[in-house]
């Protein structure tokens, strides 16, 4: 049950309860439920809602900076990482395997800050080896969703 | 002149859904719910596949029969989802749409006097090709108090000894009615005992929402007697590829080969190619559609019960099929008038068969945002007609 929830609302989180039990067959008490229990448990970490900011008028730059860092002692990765994500501008932190360690998502309005960010911020960071700081030219598809508008249906309009 | 035509396909009348389709195109931003193929592209690695063939230069024609490496594919498909067993060497056939190996059936099966008992509202080929082949078409009208399944009584009592073939259309175009196994138990005991055949056409099997699908070919005695009529289009969500198959007794498959080797040589090979990747790799993108249309279906049996509308629960395929007989109308005047008032388009039920008359066929091939708006505008509809109704008493 919880998968068929999980995977409906990942999509489409604003669907409201009745509609949910309706979708999925099941008692709306028991979606509640479920619901609730998942929020609880953190295995639901929020509702959030994807934005194509290029399509407003409001300034911003994405930067996936690659960082590598040495695990220090009694520090480990998840350390490092939490000193990472705490700045409320990092967007995402990802402990990665291959040429580096950590991929940080970090939003600014302008390129200005998100230099500012690498360079007085993380770098500074006595577990920060290196960086390579990669901007984002143009998001396509995120979270499972094409950016571009969706084709028209090109259907015949009617067929047996 | 001397007439060019024959004096057959002059008594078979175009398909009734051809008048609505031409209102239809002529209107602007009408809504639609009377497709009848799903709203899902090809899954992207079944189509990069056809891309990669083409690349590759495969543009040739293939065996008759079909690939060898589709027909080994489909054979484990059909053990795997409905433990069927079939000989892809001489009990399979891989057809230009499963509408080709209904006709090709038809055409190996049936002399002229014999009769295709035809159960309706059903898919509008099997009449005319029965027709087509010399055969008599013989209608069972189905019942809604029965979930319009087809029940052993009726099938018994259309039977005469001319009776050969009898079409299995289920899941079931228009109706969304499902055969669970019992139903087609009984079913298999009349054809057994009268000695018919079966035509089951099982292109919906994999949009089944009770239990998993029962081929009738699967009961005991069947599959002797049993040609089975599948396809891609709806499973895979790949109509325009145009690539269906047939499996039956090989002696039945064999003339039907011939048939199929005269008038169409083989099915389009790009899409052959791209089939064996669908059957390979596609069993999750079935699953992730069908879980899409169970909660459209779901939503919409919802709604038809709050709005009053009365409707049977359908278990199969992407349709539903609502009774509009409270209205004292025809099936054609009420999708006239909705076309015209609220800018929507369903199929009148009797594009289907005499039997349709008073419901509409709803595809719920649409997203959910889509049935949305549709429902609203029918809610609105059917309030005004009710009130109307209640003006004139």
């Amino acid at each position: 049950m919880r998968e068929k929830i999980l995977t409906f609302i990942e999509k489409n989180s604003r669907v409201n309860l009745h509609e949910l039990a309706v979708l999925l067959g099941v008692d709306e008490v028991m979606v509640a439920n479920e619901l609730a229990a998942m929020e609880a448990e953190h295995v639901i970490c929020g509702y959030h809602t994807l934005i194509d900011w290029d399509k407003t008028d409001v300034e911003k730059v994405t930067a996936m900076i690659e960082v590598r860092v040495t695990p220090q002692r009694d520090m480990g990765f998840d350390k490092v990482a939490e000193r990472i994500y705490n700045y409320p501008e990092v967007n995402s932190v990802y402990l990665i395997s291959g040429g580096f360690d950590l991929m940080v998502t970090l939003e600014g309005k302008t390129l200005r800050d998100i230099s500012g960010f690498v360079t007085e911020k993380l770098s500074t960071l006595d577990s920060v080896l290196s960086t390579k700081t990669n901007f984002i030219l143009k998001k396509y598809k995120d979270h499972g969703t094409v950016m571009a508008e969706a084709p028209k249906d090109e259907r015949m309009l009617m067929t047996p | 002149m001397r007439n060019p035509l024959s004096q057959v396909i002059e008594t078979i009348q175009p398909s009734g859904i051809r008048k609505f389709f031409d209102i239809v195109s002529e209107m602007e931003d009408a809504i639609s719910l009377g497709v009848g193929e799903p709203d899902f592209d090809t899954p992207w690695h079944i189509r990069d596949e056809g891309i990669y063939t083409l690349e590759k230069g495969r543009t040739f024609y293939t065996s008759n029969a079909g690939l060898k490496e589709l027909r080994m594919e489909i054979a484990n498909y059909l053990r795997r989802r409905f433990g069927l067993e079939y000989d892809y060497q001489s009990e399979m056939l891989i057809t230009v749409g499963g509408s080709e190996g209904i006709d090709l059936a038809f055409r190996a099966m049936l002399d002229p006097g014999d009769e295709v008992l035809i159960p309706q509202p059903s898919y509008v080929s099997y009449l005319p090709c029965a027709v087509l082949a010399g055969a008599k078409p013989v209608v069972i009208e189905l019942k809604e108090e029965n979930q319009f399944r087809l029940t052993a009584e009726e099938l018994e009592a259309a039977i005469t000894p001319k009776s050969k073939i009898v079409v299995l259309p289920f899941p079931n175009n228009p109706t969304g009615a499902v055969m669970e196994k019992k139903d087609l138990e009984a079913i298999a005991k009349v054809v057994i005992a009268h000695d018919l055949y079966v035509l089951s056409d099982e292109i919906y099997a994999e949009l089944c929402y009770l239990d998993e699908h029962t081929s009738i070919a699967s009961l005991p005695g069947m599959k002797e007697r049993t040609i089975l009529i599948n396809g891609f289009s709806k499973s895979h969500a790949m109509t325009g590829w145009r690539l269906g198959y047939a499996c039956g007794p090989k002696v039945i498959l064999k003339q039907m080969l011939k048939i199929h080797q005269f008038a169409i040589m083989c099915a389009p090979t790009n899409s052959q190619y791209a089939a064996v990747e669908a059957m390979k790799n596609g069993d999750d993108d079935v699953c992730m559609m069908r879980e899409e249309y169970n909660r459209r279906r779901r939503y919409l049996v919802h709604e038809f019960h709050r709005m009053g509308l009365q409707c049977f629960e359908p278990f199969g395929a992407f349709y539903i099929f609502p009774s509009i007989k409270e209205f004292g109308m025809t099936s054609d005047e009420f999708a006239t008038r909705f076309l015209q008032e609220e800018k929507v388009a369903v199929v009148p039920g009797t594009a289907f068969g005499d039997c349709g008359e008073g419901f509409l066929r709803i595809s719920y091939a649409y997203s959910l945002d889509n049935l949305k708006v549709a429902l609203e505008r029918l809610e609105r509809f059917v309030n005004k007609l009710r009130a109307e109704k209640e003006n004139k008493e």
